[in-house]
């Protein structure tokens, strides 16, 4: 949640940001709850034997992160996020911090851009992200 | 292997979800939501909702399901162990709440390849029970060639 954005009156220049740290099961409640029960993210010996370092994140669940650093920001308004784009980079793993930073590139009628990545360490899990806010 | 670039233009039978309560309920805990209004029928229904909302992200709820048939499309010959996800655009319109059916369809948008990756786009369009779009996806998968 931002320090200096007004809650669902986002301005140019405001940032955003939320961290979060996924426990060791949290793709499996995610497989489960999406229904994307690929053995990338839920088997650790499968995610081995296909040159993973072990089981991944899914991604959907690092951009679900994005999606709610920007629901915060606009007030908790679920209908806020007008458009979110966003481009896959390095693994996402559990038990490591993720963080998701990002700010208001600009507002015009009635739309704010934030421009966002979310990263682990030095790894960009999630990068070029873009959100398009109602705020009008 | 040829890209199946007369696939293009290929759509994939529509797919009827019905959102529940408790779906929207273990999606948003799964995604570690805490606004009430994915959460508490109570908070929802005091704030003017006629029943608990679905987070924007629960579009992969409802979704992706419609992606089963094409991923395992002979037609499109996709190598499902060699797949990841490259990135990944939604844009809402109308809110979902618990109770909506929505009706997903998928269609196949572009193929092509460099660098010996192999990249397609698939866009998915839902539609609630009074026929307004509710979410367009873009979803880019890259396939690794078997070298």
């Amino acid at each position: 949640m931002s320090e200096s954005a007004t809650p669902g009156a986002l301005a140019a220049g405001d940032s955003i940001a939320l961290s979060v740290t996924p426990d060791r099961y949290v793709t499996v409640r995610y497989a489960g709850a999406s229904g994307d029960f690929n053995p990338i993210h839920i088997d650790e010996q499968f995610a081995l034997e296909v040159g993973l370092p072990g089981r991944i994140l899914h991604g959907l669940w690092s951009m679900a992160q994005v999606a709610r650093a920007v629901g915060a920001a606009a007030g908790d308004d679920p209908a806020a996020l007008k458009s979110l784009s966003v481009q896959f980079r390095g693994m996402g793993v559990m038990e490591q911090e993720m963080t998701v930073s990002g700010s208001v590139s600009g507002v015009e009628g009635g739309v704010a851009s934030v421009k966002l990545e979310a990263t682990q360490g030095t790894t960009k899990v999630i990068k070029g992200a873009v959100a398009e806010v109602r705020v009008g | 292997m040829a890209l199946p670039i007369d696939k293009i233009g290929k759509r994939y039978p529509p797919l009827l979800y019905a959102v529940g309560r408790e779906k929207i309920r273990e999606y948003a805990e799964a995604v570690g939501e805490t606004n009430a209004l994915y959460l508490d029928l109570e908070a929802a229904r005091a704030a003017g909702y006629a029943d608990l909302v679905a987070p924007p992200m629960f579009v992969v709820v409802y979704a992706s399901r419609a992606f089963f048939p094409a991923l395992f499309d002979p037609e499109l010959e996709i190598d499902f162990a060699h797949l990841v996800h490259g990135a990944q655009e939604f844009h809402w319109d109308e809110l979902v709440v618990a109770g909506d059916e929505i009706t997903t369809t998928l269609e196949f948008k572009e193929t092509s390849e460099r660098s010996g990756l192999r990249f397609d786009v698939f866009e998915s369009v839902s539609l609630n029970q009074r026929g307004q779009t509710v979410s367009v996806g873009t979803w880019k998968n890259i396939i690794r060639r078997e070298a």
